[in-house]
Formats: C-alpha cells, sequence, structure tokens
C-alpha cells in the first residue's frame, strides 16, 4: 500500500452529491425527453385542431390520479434516504418498498390506459398525436420499471450512497412526468 | 516497450497499413471513375471498386485495433500477452480470408455457392467461409486478451477496450442470419454496421485515446478514468436508440423517425466530450513527452472525428432533413470525414506512438509524420467540403426540383473534379506516413531549442 495520493482537481464534479454517472444519466434522460416534448409541441403548431381533437381521446382524471401516486411514491423514496442516514434501516427499506408499490399502481393506472387505447383501436399511426403519446409515455413508463428494479437493488443493497442514487432517479422519473403531464394531457 | 509480446502488435500494424495502401488506392480509383465513367467499366466495375474500398478499410481498422490492444493490453495488466503465438496464427487466419474476399469479389468466384460465393450484402458479403474464419478469429483474439487481462492488473481502460471488443466480434453475429424480408434484413444489417461504428467501435476509440493521453500528457490516472466513463455513458445512451436514424425509411414503424431523430442528435456529445477530453489533458499535463506526431495524431483524431462523425452527422440525422438527403453525396461526405477523423485518425495515432517502442528507436522522423498529417487531413477535410456542397446542389436539383439522378450527375462534374485532386493528395499524405514510420532510421530535422526556454 502507498500513501494515498492527493486528490487530482476535477473541478466541480467533485463537489456534486451522489454518484456522478447517475448525473449523467439523468441529464442525458431529461436532454431526450425535453427534445421530445419539444419535436411533440413543433408539430402541434402545424396541426392544433388534430392534436386538440386527438387529445379529447385521453383521459386526463386518470393521469392526474397517476401525478399523485407517483409523487408520493418520490416522497416515499426521499424520506427513506433521511431515515437510513438516520440509522433506521429497516423504516428505509419499508419507505422503499411503499416507492415501489406506488411505482407498479402507477404502472397499472397506465397498462389500463393503454389497454383502453388498444381497445378504440388507437395505435401509432392513428395520428401524430398518438406516435408521441406513445412514445412519450411509453419510454416514461419504460423507465418506471428500471426504477422500480433500482428501488429494489437499493433497498437490498442500502448503503446511504446506493439509496441516494435510486432516489435521484426515481424523482427523474417523478420530474419527467410533471412534465409529461400537462403538455400530453391538458394542453394538448 | 516494456514487454516483449508487445512486439505483435507489429506485425498488425504492418498488414494494417499494407491494406490501408490498398484501401486510399482503391477511393483514388473510385474518385477518378467518377470523372471518367467507362474507366475499367468492363474489368473492375465501380461497385467493387467501392466494396474493395470499403472494406479493406474496415479490415484494415480492426486490424489495428487489434495491434492496438495486443500492444496497450500488456502494458495496462502489467504483463506479457497470454499467447503471442495464437496472436501470430490469428493474423494468418485474417490474412488468409482477405486475401479469399478480394479474389472471390474480384474474380466473382463459385457465384451462388452457399459456401463459397459472396453474399451481396454490402459490408457482409464476404463468402460464409470466410465469415466463418472472422468469427473464429475474434474468438482467438477475444481469448488471448481476456486471458491477458485476468490473469493480470485490471484497469478502467482495459475494461472499456475489453467491452469494445467483445461487443465488436458479438454483434458480427448478425451477419450470419439473412431474413428474407428486406426491411429485416436491413434492420439487422445496421445491428452491425451501426452498432460498430457508433456504439462498441466509440468504446474501443475512447479507451486507446485515454492510454494515448495516460502516455503523452502524464495527467493522473484517476482523471481519465472519470472522462472515460462519462464518454462511454454518453455513447451508449445515444448511440443504441440512435440506430433508429438508418430505420427511416426501410419499411419499419414511423416512430423510429422521432426515436432515431431524438437519440442519433444526442450522438454529438460522446464526440464533443472526446474532443473536449483530448485538449482539457493536454492543457493539464505537465509531461513533454517528445512523441509529438502521435500527440498530433491524437488531438487530430479527436477534432477531426467530433466534425466529420458529430457535426457532418448531425447535419443530415433529423429524419425531415434526411428526407431529403438521404443517399445523396453529402452522405458521402460524412462518411469520409468520420471514418478518417474517428478511426482512422485513431489507428495513426496509436501507430505513431508505438512504432518508435516496437522498434526500438527514439521517436523518429516526426517531420514526414506530422506533414503527412496536414496533407492527409487537410486533404480530406477539403473533400469533405466539396462532398457536402455537391450534396447540397444534388439534394436541390434531384430531390426539389425532380431532376433525373444522372442529368444531375453531370451538373455536379467540377466538385468530382475537386473530389479527386483532394483525394490525390490524401494519397500522398497515406503514403508518406507509411514511409515516415516504416523507412527513416534517424530524425530528418533536430528538434529546436524552444524546449529549452524558459516559462513565462
Amino acid at each position: 500500500m502507498h500513501a494515498p495520493a492527493p486528490k487530482p482537481d476535477a473541478g466541480l464534479l467533485d463537489d456534486l452529491p451522489g454518484e456522478l454517472m447517475m448525473w449523467v444519466l439523468i441529464v442525458s434522460e431529461l436532454l431526450v425527453f425535453g427534445a421530445g416534448l419539444a419535436a411533440f409541441l413543433s408539430v402541434r403548431i402545424s396541426d392544433p385542431a388534430g392534436f386538440a381533437a386527438a387529445r379529447a381521446a385521453l383521459d386526463p382524471a386518470l393521469a392526474g390520479i397517476n401525478t399523485v401516486v407517483l409523487i408520493t411514491s418520490g416522497f416515499l423514496a426521499a424520506r427513506s434516504l433521511d431515515l437510513r442516514l438516520g440509522l433506521k434501516r429497516a423504516a428505509a427499506r419499508w419507505h422503499l418498498a411503499g416507492a415501489m408499490l406506488l411505482g407498479a399502481v402507477f404502472l397499472a393506472i397506465k397498462f389500463q390506459e393503454y389497454a383502453a387505447k388498444a381497445a378504440e383501436g388507437i395505435s401509432t399511426d392513428t395520428h401524430a398525436f398518438f406516435t408521441f403519446y406513445y412514445l412519450l409515455t411509453g419510454f416514461h413508463a419504460a423507465h418506471v420499471v428500471a426504477g422500480i428494479v433500482l428501488l429494489g437493488l437499493v433497498a437490498w443493497k442500502d448503503a446511504p450512497r446506493n439509496i441516494e442514487a435510486g432516489a435521484a432517479f426515481w424523482h427523474m422519473v417523478d420530474l419527467v412526468w410533471v412534465l409529461l403531464f400537462p403538455v400530453i394531457y391538458v394542453l394538448g | 516497450m516494456k514487454y516483449q509480446s508487445q512486439k505483435v502488435a507489429l506485425a498488425y500494424f504492418a498488414v494494417a497499413l499494407a491494406l490501408f495502401a490498398v484501401q486510399v488506392l482503391g477511393g483514388l480509383l473510385a474518385g477518378w471513375i467518377y470523372v471518367s465513367p467507362n474507366f475499367l467499366s468492363e474489368l473492375l466495375p465501380f461497385n467493387i471498386v467501392r466494396m474493395l474500398h470499403t472494406n479493406s478499410l474496415i479490415v484494415w481498422l480492426l486490424l489495428g485495433f487489434f495491434g492496438a490492444a495486443y500492444f496497450l493490453v500488456p502494458e495496462e495488466a502489467e504483463r506479457e500477452l497470454h499467447s503471442p503465438k495464437l496472436a501470430y496464427l490469428q493474423l494468418a487466419v485474417l490474412v488468409i480470408g482477405t486475401l479469399g474476399v478480394v479474389l472471390t469479389y474480384v474474380f466473382n468466384l463459385f457465384e451462388g455457392n452457399w459456401l463459397l460465393g459472396k453474399e451481396g450484402r454490402e459490408f457482409i458479403e464476404q463468402p460464409k467461409w470466410v465469415k466463418v474464419g472472422i468469427v473464429v478469429a475474434a474468438l482467438m483474439f477475444l481469448y488471448n486478451i481476456t486471458m491477458t487481462v485476468l490473469k493480470g492488473k485490471k484497469t478502467a481502460i482495459t475494461n472499456i477496450l475489453l467491452l469494445g471488443l467483445w461487443g465488436l466480434a458479438l454483434l458480427f453475429l448478425f451477419s450470419f442470419y439473412n431474413p428474407s424480408n428486406l426491411s429485416l434484413d436491413k434492420q439487422y444489417w445496421w445491428n452491425i454496421v451501426h452498432l460498430w461504428v457508433e456504439g462498441v467501435w466509440e468504446l474501443i476509440m475512447a479507451s486507446v485515446l485515454a492510454y494515448l493521453m495516460l502516455k503523452l500528457t502524464g495527467v493522473d490516472r484517476e482523471v481519465i478514468e472519470k472522462w472515460l466513463y462519462v464518454i462511454v455513458a454518453a455513447a451508449l445512451f445515444s448511440g443504441i436508440l440512435g440506430t433508429g436514424h438508418h430505420y427511416y425509411w426501410i419499411g419499419t414503424p414511423g416512430y423510429w423517425q422521432w426515436i432515431g431523430s431524438i437519440f442519433s442528435s444526442l450522438e454529438v456529445v460522446p464526440f464533443f466530450a472526446m474532443m473536449s477530453f483530448a485538449f482539457v489533458m493536454v492543457w493539464k499535463g505537465r509531461r513533454d513527452h517528445p512523441n509529438k506526431a502521435a500527440l498530433l495524431w491524437s488531438l487530430g483524431c479527436a477534432t477531426l472525428a467530433f466534425f466529420g462523425a458529430g457535426v457532418w452527422g448531425f447535419l443530415h440525422t433529423l429524419h425531415g432533413v434526411n428526407y431529403y438527403t438521404h443517399g445523396t453525396q453529402i452522405t458521402a461526405a460524412h462518411g469520409h470525414l468520420a471514418f478518417f477523423g474517428a478511426y482512422v485518425s485513431l489507428n495513426l495515432a496509436i501507430i505513431s506512438y508505438a512504432m518508435p517502442l516496437l522498434r526500438g528507436r527514439d521517436p523518429y522522423n516526426q517531420v514526414l509524420n506530422m506533414a503527412s498529417f496536414w496533407l492527409m487531413a487537410g486533404g480530406m477535410t477539403f473533400m469533405t467540403f466539396v462532398l457536402t456542397f455537391a450534396g447540397t446542389v444534388q439534394t436541390h436539383l434531384q430531390r426539389v426540383m425532380g431532376e433525373y439522378f444522372m442529368e444531375v450527375q453531370d451538373q455536379l462534374a467540377v466538385f468530382y473534379w475537386m473530389r479527386f485532386g483532394a483525394g490525390a493528395a490524401f494519397v500522398l499524405g497515406a503514403f508518406l506516413f507509411i514511409y515516415a514510420v516504416a523507412v527513416p532510421r534517424r530524425e530528418v530535422i533536430q528538434p529546436g531549442e524552444a524546449a529549452g526556454v524558459p516559462a513565462e
């Protein structure tokens, strides 16, 4: 073993809380969803009436419930880190389990929504609105699945550093939904 | 050179450079056919010349990657290569396969034969026996390198390099699957072509660049590794779904247009990061490494890759743009600068760094090597601009005005002449490079006294 070398100067990156790679991922995700929303709004300019008509087929109330579900889930994930830092490991794990459960509720409601759309014969090719609808909410739902798996992993390997990374990802999933919900379900 | 078995790289680099010569001569010939279309049309049709030009490129780049891995893995793992003999055998397999391919293409031997005939899918038209040979060679290579790393020290550079090389070999397996549905055929085909150059090859590129930066600038490994991980994450994040930008017009569902547009737009990020990485490391580095040619190639590689792959790629990656530019000279402009900037320059950088060590000489003849850099980089940049203008005119005349393809081609003649000139300058540069690393035994020009001047 040798003496620890003086820490190389990596600049601002060292001041970030949590895992650097998680931040890289979060920024990348926000870029992708941001670009998707920007594209959605750009295409909408060319056909506002068509977009409004297509939006009428959606169910904002259900999506509103989902918003509450996901934000509550995010709250539980955030509390879990506090509890873990306060050395209440069991409580932290229960909170993570709660966050995962609410994530599953979100997916169940989402699945209902997709099933209803499919029953009406609405596919990705029905209208440009639905291409974006399926792409953006579908990508988001895939991230909810990934987030649930990640929360499960950090509940198992529950070092505070891990929980912080898992919660950061989960908040990103939250944030993306909070952006998607008004733009797709309400604004149309 | 610390380890005897690194010497294997010399053989790989030699064969790679020989194929590089063949490739650029093929390019020159193809460029001439553009201005004089009937040249050799009976003897060596354009489609065959083009195939040789692109395939010899791919093969020599791969040989260069293998050579780079054999050179840097022993040093990173701090032990001799698992089996130098196996490495030479692997090279022999690849050379025999390559010769088989060239003979089969040029004379169109065994047409239609399941095992021996060419298969007719661009880039992966190799006869089946050659494909099997490539897989066998890849297995020998992966076994050899992986054993070396497993027994030795594991570093981020070798981990990323191995990840890239394993991905490269596994993705090639798609070449054995040839569905009769043309849309599916193209979709799987892109899983090799795209996921190589805009996926796993970027991992190889980033790790080799990281190795060069480590050696040339003396920046701490810890800093370099942090950059490396960020670059690799950005490359995979954007590159994998970026494949969608090849699915616009092949019969896949329409949503690929948005997936492809959005993710491939982000493909510029890893290339920008690699360019920033190279320059920041050089600014931060305190080591004044004597091998200036290797440094020039490394920085040139990162810069030209950013413009060729990043900027010129973005130029026509959005589906609204690509609807008009698809398959015009814009594509050719992007293809040339991207391959040269990213992968040719990377190979020439590691060769410039390794050759003096492999041959037991001090960095020598850097002046000629650096002159060859400027000839090649200048020639290729000029060619890129020329083809971009040609592509813009072509897009307008052919895709907007609806003129016939051949009528438009006639109007592009002036650009094709200039492209031939740029290509000739490039070929000159390529031969100068080969001469510079192969022949001279002492410095052509003694280094100046600048190093002795105290800093301000």
